[in-house]
């Protein structure tokens, strides 16, 4: 060790505050101009742009735990664009984009690795769809593209291209498909934002909202009460169960989704790889572990418990596709609990309460859209209520219109 | 393996069963607006605690209710449909005029 460094460490004077990334913990204000329920990536990311882009810093996150303790770190980190619809395709592929510079934005590794995603058809009807899918994907600027068998057989020589008896026909390459450290994006967006301004409260859960003539004048914590000028609700999982607070309903069911991870093994899975006829999706971390991750649960639960019946189903659809995985000792098993709509998309936008804005429904596709999720629902709420073009079709009231956007073909984890 | 007693077949694997939704009152579909019809479909109860819903034993193709805790997963108790039918408030077939 440098003699310098070892003088630097023992200095009376190290100078502790500038080094860490988050300031020490302070009493709650009495009031904030923006109140985030939720310290989750949404949530730090909304703070980070409302005080970035739009000079509002007088922001408290609330969150009941710890930063990007609940289904933030509870996901299986893959970031793609490749969905159906178009509006789900513009959406996320904005997403895709502000992803892969920031750790350039942050100053600080956030790991974004694109290594490609790639999904197995084993139907005539699915190779349909991939057309489909392959087409949406690149008018909006994505690259993605349908290849055969063979190809695939290329591109992952390890993978059974007769899994389960179900031959793969073709599959859709997304080469935009990436991966990242879900900790240090909620790292980077909390770092930012307290750097600027924005308090970030941990261990204070919301217990109350106070609602005066359809507005938001205040909220209740388990550490007293602060009055504000708006809320963000960013709390996946528990967002029907939150959002009954502030006196409505949404029409989310709340499924766990669980997953795992192997022993590390030497690299030799580059891409994503997902099959929605196996219900099952594995890549490789960049540590060299296997993570196995799949459909969310048969029947809805408030708890990230987890079961026998969907572990096995998963190990069974893995070790079809990569046989020698059978040799696998597992390491790691988990559960999320995922707001499930009956779309497969996202509730965002305005709520029935005037000035309580919603970031729910995120089901099993939050984590790739963090970063657009915080700069769209920070324009929603520095306009006081302007709905961004971008998210306008994820409104709440899109259910009692039958407007919805269907993107159950193209979440590849839950059917 | 959780077990799921189901009122005809007795304790099962919970494998063997289909979760079929919340159960609630269906509005006439007659005569209910969009709006009503909407929030039929796509909205429920959200609460955490002991709820009402409905399951299939898939291999014999019978429904029945349970009520369940949805955040300990507790089963409280199953029974047959028949019980809330035969107690004039039926959650699926509210009788309507148009129907009978």
């Amino acid at each position: 060790m440098p003699f310098s460094l070892l003088k630097f460490g023992l200095n009376k004077d190290f100078p502790f505050e500038q080094i860490a990334d988050l300031p020490s913990p302070t009493d709650l204000k009495s009031h904030y101009d923006v109140v985030i329920i939720g310290g989750g990536g949404h949530g730090v990311a909304t703070a980070y742009y409302l005080a970035k882009y739009h000079g509002i810093t007088n922001i408290a996150v609330l969150e009941k735990a710890y930063l990007g303790g609940g289904n933030t770190a509870r996901n299986t980190a893959v970031i793609r664009s490749n969905y159906l619809t178009s509006a789900g395709v513009r959406f996320y592929t904005e997403s895709v984009k502000l992803y892969e510079r920031l750790s350039n934005e942050f100053d600080f590794n956030i790991m974004y690795s694109q290594r490609g995603q790639l999904t197995l058809a084993h139907t005539d009807a699915t190779v349909r769809a991939f057309r489909q899918r392959a087409e949406v994907n690149k008018h909006f600027g994505g690259r993605t593209e349908l290849i055969d068998r063979q190809a695939v057989g290329e591109l992952v020589p390890s993978l059974n291209l007769n899994p389960a008896g179900m031959p793969i026909l073709a599959g859709l390459w997304h080469l935009d498909g990436a991966t990242a450290r879900h900790d240090a994006v909620a790292w980077g967006y909390a770092k930012g934002a307290t750097q600027r301004g924005v308090e970030l409260h941990q261990l204070t859960e919301v217990t109350g909202v106070d609602i005066e003539a359809g507005r938001v004048t205040g909220v209740q914590t388990n550490r007293g009460k602060v009055s504000c000028g708006c809320v963000v609700q960013a709390v996946s999982g528990l967002s029907a169960d939150v959002s009954r607070m502030a006196g409505f309903h949404l029409p989310i069911v709340a499924y766990p989704l669980q997953a795992m991870v192997t022993q590390p093994v030497k690299p030799f899975l580059d891409p994503h790889v997902s099959s929605s006829a196996l219900h099952c999706y594995v890549h490789q971390t960049s540590r060299g572990e296997i993570v196995i991750g799949g459909g969310s649960d048969p029947y809805p639960l408030y708890g990230t418990r987890s079961t026998l019946e969907l572990k096995e189903g998963l190990i069974a659809s893995a070790v079809e596709m990569f046989p020698f995985m059978s040799e696998m000792r597992l390491m790691r098993q988990w559960a999320g609990i995922t707001d499930m709509t009956s779309d497969y998309s996202p509730i965002m936008g305005l709520s029935p309460v005037e000035n309580y804005y919603l970031d729910a429904g995120w089901g099993t596709w939050g984590f790739k859209a963090t970063p657009i999720c915080g700069v769209t629902m920070a324009e929603l709420v520095a306009s006081g209520g302007k709905v961004p073009d971008l998210i306008a079709p994820f409104s709440l009231d899109r259910f009692d219109a039958f407007r919805q956007v269907n993107e159950m073909g193209a979440t590849a984890a839950s059917h | 393996m959780k077990i799921l007693t189901c009122p005809l077949n007795g304790p099962r694997n919970i494998a063997e069963f289909t979760y079929g939704g919340q159960v609630k009152p269906m509005p006439s579909p007659t005569e209910a607006t969009d709006q009503e019809w909407a929030h039929y479909v796509f909205y429920g109860d959200n609460h955490i605690g002991v709820v009402r819903e409905w399951w299939m034993h898939t291999p014999s193709s019978y429904w029945f209710i349970v009520e369940r805790h949805n955040q300990t997963d507790e089963v409280i108790r199953t029974f047959d449909p028949a019980e809330l039918f035969d107690a004039g408030a039926s959650p699926a077939t509210e009788p309507t005029g148009a129907d009978s």
